[in-house]
């Protein structure tokens, strides 16, 4: 997957958690909770979603890595980029 | 019970969806009008059958995210709620909500939730780690409760009601008893269902042999008849604004009813079989709590949910109460046009009487084209409305599983 793939994999997500939101032209260097409505349960759906999707695992401590579009892709891109 | 208006509790707002209504008028028009609710239905696993299953728009009162993480039972909660409080007059912003009460009858809760999930899972092997993070908030048994308060912002109190299917009525007792104990000030009370949306109590009925089955589903329903087989398992909701007669009248409220008496026993028998000598206990109890007599009820409302015992053993209970000097008693059933909403069906069923007060007319019991002899009941309304020469009072009977019963009185309120 291209980072620009693994980026709209992640918006793709998101539209599916928060329904109600508009995830058009969000800011890749801002926090996603910043921008949308994202309480921690859906934050845990966003794993859950990498889990079932893409078969990755983020282990609790690499949380914080998933705060931003942009930090996504690069926590993302090692595992997906051959895919 | 004590009639000061301050300690009579009425029927302020009815919010309700069902088979074959998603309003009171649209539901209490095709009560009238002998139009069933009940459809072809096809579950996972479990395949082809009948259910009578809810149109409501969910998006009503919702967000996507909402229903996306809540239950079907939630929904259809807030849904009632949402339109008990419109249909009484009562405005969100203008409510004390700590004063406010949510009290909901379940028949079960969390069946649904859990079989999603094994469902999901077993399409990675059964593997734990894709369990949701959703389904201890989804199956805590308040949560059909729990959710209208969060999507309301309802401070006040809230909790089911778990009493299988005596749980609608039981849920009304549980508003009128908070409300008299000063609790609250407001009550949203009645039951709730999402049942069809698990395959295992229709595979349970099917294996206990009680499971409804017909070439038209609209005649799979038909209590009291020779050829009746079976529940046809439906879903439904109805939840009304209770509240003390004194404040009702102080703001010009619509009374739909007053809640006149109740009562609530155990048959301490069997799992499911009834007893039709506690029905019959449970029956007068809440007759002389509302402090009258067998006579004076013009309209009983069964609970007859099609099975070949039930609805004998309900008769029976009821022949044994309503004598031949009841000549002004009329006796119909609800669940022949949308079938068993289990946790809603006592709260349902009396809300799609609630009219009879205002226009006199009993809707019929539907799909009663051969008496079964065990059933007979003077005063049986089959097939066309009747029209009473008096319709003050009606009584409605809720009974469940592990032989719990629940009767409700109403009676018109002279204003």
């Amino acid at each position: 997957m291209t980072r620009e793939a693994i980026g709209q994999a992640v918006i793709d997500i998101i539209r599916d958690i928060v329904p109600d939101e508009d995830c058009t032209g969000l800011d890749p260097e801002k926090n996603l909770r910043d921008q949308l409505d994202l309480d921690s349960m859906d934050f845990l759906d966003i794993v859950m979603e990498l889990r079932k999707k893409y078969g990755v695992e983020v282990p609790e401590a690499d949380y914080g890595k998933l705060a931003t579009l942009k930090s996504c892709v690069e926590y993302l891109t090692p595992a997906l980029a051959s895919r | 019970m004590n009639t000061s208006p301050h300690d009579t509790i009425v029927i302020t707002g009815v919010g309700l969806t069902a088979p074959n209504g998603q309003s009171l008028a649209e539901f209490r028009s095709n009560l009238l009008a002998g139009v069933s609710g009940v459809t072809p239905y096809s579950v996972r696993y479990f395949g082809d059958t009948v259910a009578g299953l809810c149109q409501f728009d969910t998006g009503r009162y919702q967000s996507r995210k909402e229903l996306r993480i809540g239950t079907r039972a939630g929904s259809i909660s807030i849904y009632c709620a949402h339109e008990a409080l419109r249909d009484a007059g009562l405005a969100l912003p203008d409510l004390d909500r700590s004063r406010l009460g949510v009290f909901i009858g379940i028949t079960e809760h969390g069946n649904v939730e859990t079989e999603n999930e094994i469902y999901e899972i077993s399409k990675f092997n059964y593997d734990i780690k894709y369990w949701s993070h959703h389904h201890n908030p989804r199956t805590v048994a308040n949560n059909p409760a729990g959710e209208v308060t969060v999507n309301l912002g309802i401070t006040g109190p809230h909790y089911t009601i778990g009493a299988a299917c005596a749980a609608g009525n039981l849920g009304v007792v549980n508003g009128v008893q908070q409300l008299l104990l000063g609790e609250v000030d407001l009550a949203l009370a009645g039951g709730v269902s999402e049942s069809p949306r698990t395959f295992g109590i229709f595979a349970a009925f099917r294996s206990q042999n009680a499971l409804a089955s017909h070439a038209d589903p609209r005649q799979a329903s038909r209590p009291f008849d020779r050829a009746r087989n079976g529940i046809v398992v439906s879903e439904g909701g109805a939840l009304f604004v209770l509240e003390r007669l004194d404040r009702a009248l102080a703001r010009g409220a619509h009374i739909y009813g007053e809640i006149a008496g109740y009562a609530y026993n155990s048959d301490a028998l069997d799992m499911v079989l009834p007893n039709p000598e506690r029905q019959t206990e449970c029956m007068r109890r809440a007759i002389a709590r509302a402090g009258l007599r067998p006579q004076d009820i013009h309209l009983v409302n069964t609970h007859a949910t099609g099975t070949p015992a039930g609805d004998a053993k309900e008769c029976e209970a009821i022949r044994a109460v309503f004598g031949p000097e009841c000549t002004e008693t009329w006796v119909n059933n609800t669940k022949s046009f949308i079938g068993h909403t289990m946790g809603a069906a006592g709260a349902l069923e009396l809300a799609g009487n609630l009219p009879s007060f205002d226009d006199r007319r009993v809707h019929p019991t539907i799909n009663l084209d051969d008496l079964d002899p065990e059933c007979a009941l003077n005063g049986l309304v089959a097939g066309r409305p009747q029209t009473a020469k008096k319709l003050d009072t009606i009584l409605n009977n809720s009974f469940g599983m592990l032989g719990i019963n629940c009767v409700l009185v109403v009676r018109r309120h002279r204003g």
